[in-house]
């Protein structure tokens, strides 16, 4: 059952070159590029900021609104885009899975790899604005790394799991930007994740984003992490990945004759 | 040393019915009735296909297009799984099934030389080492930086295939990609893939190239519906493949009245064959080939001469004979059957498909008593041992026909 860790290990430069095409050709293709690395957090920032610290005010603590909405930004974009990707890998790669054999997994992983470069981009942007704003960073960042390696694992199963129902429901494609949609929503991605009521703030937590999210701005703000709820996201994550490997190893074998 | 082994390989396709394209087919089908699979609706496209194929070996496989053949290197590459059965293989596998996997458009030619090595299965530092080799024998330096989108289609395919052709793998797996690309291209990387299967490498290649399975390979597998039909040495199975594909077989017989004819004389038969008599379908370059036309001669009194037509595939008529010399040239006929033989030396024909027309002629005055325009058809092979026109040449080599020549070369000065 367990994914044949050792051959994708062997494969691991095919891994590292079709993660390096995706990015390529993403900045290739566009006509500004790298700039969309950019834009799209920048903007999605400033709109919520107008939205939601000019009318709807959150509480955001001593932290202000536009760092606030950022640091949930770089995980939600980077989720969003990486699953995004990651769903559609195999349609778009038909002619590699149809004519070369190598551990399908790699596919969706890569995109979802890929994906890491906008997020660099994202984190630049907010060093820039951390700096700007003044915050200094407490012994709470050096578990930073943590929140995003949970999120790229996140994105990873996720993307896996819906790249191989995508070969055979074609459904997928047109159901994922509504569901993430959704999810955003249900995600403390524009308000806090305090603002649920304390007694459902763990069944809240089953969303992986919401200890995620949480426990990044924690990271970076010096706020008290919430332990149970970040632990409660995390054992959602396990489940998650254990789905997404049931599930693509129960569909890999058809992938060549479906696709 | 076995490469291959293959054992009971079967696979099956489901047609309609069975594969859900949409969510809504898995849920109406769940909920809906549910009756039994149709059987009629699975295709096999491998049936029960057992075989093991030696290290070192050049193994060709020939048959119809739905044959199974496309099925059966998938199997082996690993890109799909058998139904039931199973194929081990040892060592590492390179697949060929196209030119140019992966390749991607708006990437460089040399960003997608890395690319599509690591695809096709080399590693980085091997890719890197045999950086320089890949671009000679492309032919495309100079265009190295840009895009592949602006590459003509034949740029592209010698890219494309010089990637493959620095391919390494203890076994190659190639699918009918020598069909693509110019003549010259081609001659270059059936060479190249001769050296893979002369370095001891064992090589699985799939073709309707006849000439290229027989040059190629040393064992061809012919497949017949899913099942194989035949196994065995390359020039013997081809032989026998061509044989049944064409409606014309190398020995035929004309039953009185569907024979061609008139009130004089009618065709009862026409054979191939080699020189202990035995009827062939395919004839080894080197040797003279005998082809033998049999007829009834129902009325008396007038001079016969017996004709034959030779025919390439291309339909180029490469020689008449006429029947001028064994002393029927003008000695009228009487009744009875006549078998008439011709002899064509070896070292004549060139190799591929003879189309041979059989007739019976009077010319004084002129009158056509039969002709039967493809009455049989043979191929000619060389093996390639040396002593042929070829020598070792192993290449395309035209012309209609392929005399062995003497010549001379002098030391004029030094």
């Amino acid at each position: 059952m367990a994914v044949n860790l050792r051959e994708l290990w062997a494969y691991r430069e095919l891994l590292y070159f079709l993660t390096w095409r995706d990015v390529k050709i993403r900045y290739k293709q566009t006509v500004v590029g790298v700039a969309w690395a950019i834009l799209q957090p920048v903007v999605t920032t400033a709109i919520f900021t107008l939205l939601f610290s000019t009318w709807a005010r959150f509480e955001t603590g001593d932290v202000p609104y536009p760092l606030f909405a950022l640091s949930a930004l770089i995980v939600w974009l980077f989720t969003h885009n990486a699953v995004t990707l990651a769903s559609g890998s195999f349609v778009s790669n038909v002619n590699l899975v149809t004519k070369v054999y190598f551990p399908r997994i790699i596919v969706p992983l890569a995109a979802t790899i890929a994906g890491l470069f906008d997020l660099i981009f994202s984190v630049i942007i907010l060093i820039g604005l951390m700096l700007y704003y003044g915050i200094i960073p407490t012994a709470n960042l050096l578990t930073a790394p943590l929140f995003i390696v949970l999120t790229l694992i996140l994105a990873a199963a996720l993307g896996t799991m819906l790249s191989a129902l995508n070969v055979k429901f074609r459904d997928v494609k047109f159901a994922l930007p509504f569901v993430l949609q959704v999810w955003m929503i249900a995600s403390p991605v524009f308000y806090p994740a305090s603002l649920t009521p304390a007694k459902w703030q763990l069944v809240f937590a089953i969303n992986p984003l919401v200890g995620i999210i949480d426990g990044f701005r924690s990271s970076l703000f010096g706020t008290p992490f919430n332990w149970p709820v970040i632990g409660v996201s995390s054992l959602s994550i396990v489940v998650i990945c254990i789905l997404s490997i049931v599930v693509f190893k129960r569909m890999e074998d058809d992938f060549a004759d479906i696709i | 040393m076995q490469a291959i082994t293959a054992k009971n390989l079967t696979k099956t396709y489901m047609l309609g019915g069975v594969a859900h394209n949409s969510l809504r087919d898995l849920i109406t089908g769940f909920f809906g009735p549910r009756g039994p699979v149709d059987p009629m609706k699975e295709i096999r496209a491998l049936d029960d296909i057992s075989f093991t194929v030696n290290e070192g070996e050049t193994l060709g496989i020939i048959g119809r297009n739905g044959a199974g053949k496309s099925t059966l290197l998938k199997v082996l590459s690993r890109i799909t799984k058998p139904s039931s059965g199973s194929a081990i293989i040892r060592g590492r596998v390179g697949s060929l099934l196209e030119v140019g996997t992966g390749f991607h458009n708006e990437l460089s030619g040399r960003e997608n030389i890395y690319l599509n090595g690591a695809i096709l299965g080399m590693k980085h530092a091997e890719i890197e080492r045999k950086f320089d080799e890949i671009v000679a024998f492309s032919e495309i330096e100079r265009f190295l930086d840009t895009p592949v989108k602006h590459y003509s289609s034949g740029m592209y395919m010698r890219l494309a295939f010089s990637v493959a052709a620095h391919l390494e793998p203890e076994v190659l797996i190639v699918d009918e990609v020598l069909a693509v690309g110019d003549v010259g291209f081609q001659k270059k990387c059936l060479g190249k893939m001769r050296e893979v299967g002369e370095k001891g490498r064992t090589v699985i290649f799939v073709s309707h190239d006849m000439n290229a399975i027989t040059r190629l390979c040393n064992r061809v597998i012919w497949l017949k519906d899913g099942r194989i039909r035949c196994d065995g040495e390359a020039r013997t199975v081809v032989g026998e493949y061509l044989h049944e594909q064409s409606s014309v077989s190398s020995a035929r017989r004309w039953d009185t009245d569907a024979a061609p004819g008139n009130e004089f004389a009618r065709l009862c038969g026409v054979r191939v064959c080699d020189e202990s008599g035995a009827t062939i379908s395919t004839a080894d370059i080197r040797l003279p080939v005998g082809v033998e036309i049999e007829y009834e001669v129902f009325r008396g009194g007038k001079v016969m001469i017996p004709n034959l037509h030779f025919f390439n595939e291309t339909g180029t008529c490469i020689f008449v004979t006429h029947d001028w010399y064994s002393g029927w040239r003008d000695k009228p006929r009487s009744a009875g059957r006549y078998k008439s033989m011709v002899w064509v030396p070896g070292n004549f024909l060139a190799e591929g498909s003879v189309y041979v027309g059989a007739a019976l002629t009077t010319y004084m005055p002129f009158m056509l008593h039969f002709v039967e325009w493809e009455a049989v058809t043979f191929n000619v092979m060389d093996t390639i041992e040396g002593d042929s026109a070829r020598g070792d040449y192993a290449g395309e080599l035209p012309g209609v026909v392929r005399p062995v020549l003497e010549w001379s070369t002098d030391v004029l000065g030094k």
